[in-house]
């Protein structure tokens, strides 16, 4: 129920709505709370609503800290 | 590049220094299921405590509730439509399955749109569907409503038990005789509501919140991050899941919530009744709203068969300390929420154990 999953966005549909892939399976949602979203963004989903767009910046975001510990280890 | 698998050594390796006796809440049912899942339990020192807190929002409907929306189902004409874990959920003499199998017109569907659907194709039933969940629902389920109010479509309605996850969190900070010093923030709840419903955490009860993701790596960096600020003895709302969570949220998320509900008195199991805690259909919306429309007289009553869901939620009880667990009570005939959903607390527990040593990770 609130699991959110990720999609990423195929085809933009009239009526605010998006052809998505998750997982390998095509779903229609609807993307009235995303409407910048582009084809090939990547869309948290809930109950077939698109809730929010998933920032690629940060997708290796596990990394940032790892500097950190490294500076740790270095002590 | 470091394999994440490396990276979530090294951040166990830091987490493991720990030495204090310090116990963080999560509140969210898919953290509860990846906590599980993972068996991070297992592999975090025995110093410091995972606890699940109101975060499933099946757990922490009220018996009343329940039963309530059991008598919806029975009503003849209407057409009961449900996400499908408030299946199987026992009311105080029945469930919404058991009611399904003598009769009643009840569906599980994956989204509200469907339900609507539903409505379409039945203009001669009025079809009801059951609004759960926390600020991750509450935007479907709204823009929902508007469409049906814009297609002019009145055998459609929503039996609101949407809730609201600050002023729960605000309740747990509060009971003094649960010690929890650190908050990990439910990520998708958060894509949402952005910060603000944990400034009173920090503010008021100066304990740290980090947003954190539903990955392995993701919790353990949230741990690291929480245990990172009490060691600097600080108290602040820090996101860890910044792919998806921005501070301010998604504005036209809350928008679409606040132009559909308004704030209302909600009764929680195991927390009782919270001012302003969950979601009411605003009146120009009277129409699509069935509390409105059918009603139904609840009966405000503790369940009253050994069940402690209402301790577990409160952190005040861990699921394999509740006597019914795994004897009377499992999931395939569970006595409380908590062993019903997934997203339960005692269901993750059942089924992923507290041993992490067989599935690999680490």
């Amino acid at each position: 129920m609130c699991l959110g999953v990720p999609g990423r966005v195929e085809e933009l549909l009239p009526n605010d709505k998006a052809r998505v892939d998750v997982s390998g399976n095509s779903v229609e949602i609807s993307i009235r709370l995303t409407p910048e979203v582009k084809v090939g963004q990547y869309v948290l989903i809930h109950a077939g609503f698109a809730m929010q767009i998933v920032d690629e910046a940060w997708a290796h975001e596990t990394m940032a800290l790892l500097k950190e510990l490294e500076s740790y280890a270095q002590l | 590049m470091r394999s994440s698998n490396e990276y979530a050594r090294r951040l166990l390796a830091e987490i493991k220094k720990e030495r204090k006796e310090i116990s963080l809440m999560e509140v969210c049912g898919t953290h509860t299921m990846a906590i599980a899942k993972s068996g991070l339990r297992s592999l975090v020192p025995p110093n410091l405590k995972l606890l699940s807190g109101p975060g499933c929002p099946v757990c922490v409907t009220a018996q009343s509730d329940i039963d309530a929306i059991i008598e919806l189902a029975r009503i003849p004409g209407v057409t009961l439509v449900t996400f499908g874990d408030m299946m199987r959920v026992p009311g105080s003499t029945s469930s919404l399955v058991q009611e399904k199998a003598q009769g009643a017109d009840v569906r599980v569907v994956y989204s509200p749109a469907d339900a609507l659907e539903i409505a379409l194709q039945n203009p001669e039933r009025e079809t009801v569907f059951l609004g759960i969940g926390f600020e991750t629902t509450a935007p479907a389920v709204a823009l929902t409503v508007e469409q049906a109010a814009a297609l002019g479509l009145t055998n459609f309605s929503v039996w609101s038990l949407h809730k609201l996850v600050g002023p729960a969190l605000d309740a747990v900070f509060a009971d003094e005789t649960v010690k929890i010093d650190g908050l990990i923030c439910p990520g998708h709840v958060s894509a949402v509501t952005g910060v603000k419903p944990y400034e009173p955490i920090v503010g008021r009860y100066r304990k740290p919140c980090v947003i954190t993701g539903f990955e392995t790596v993701d919790i353990l960096e949230g741990i690291y991050l929480l245990l990172r600020q009490l060691s600097r003895g600080v108290a602040e709302i820090e996101i860890q899941y910044r792919r998806v969570v921005r501070p301010e949220g998604n504005p036209l998320a809350r928008a679409v919530i606040e132009r559909v509900f308004v704030p209302a008195e909600a009764d929680w199991r195991g927390l009782g009744v919270i001012p302003e805690s969950g979601l009411e259909i605003r009146e120009e919306y009277g129409t699509w709203d069935a509390r409105r429309k059918f009603a139904i007289p609840t009966r405000r009553e503790e369940p009253n068969n050994g069940c402690r869901c209402g301790e577990v939620l409160r952190g005040k009880l861990t699921p394999d300390q509740c006597p019914l667990f795994g004897r009377v009570c499992t999931p395939v005939e569970p006595v409380g929420p908590c062993m019903v959903s997934q997203e339960g607390a005692c269901a993750a527990y059942y089924r992923f154990g507290l041993d992490a040593d067989s599935r690999g990770f680490l």
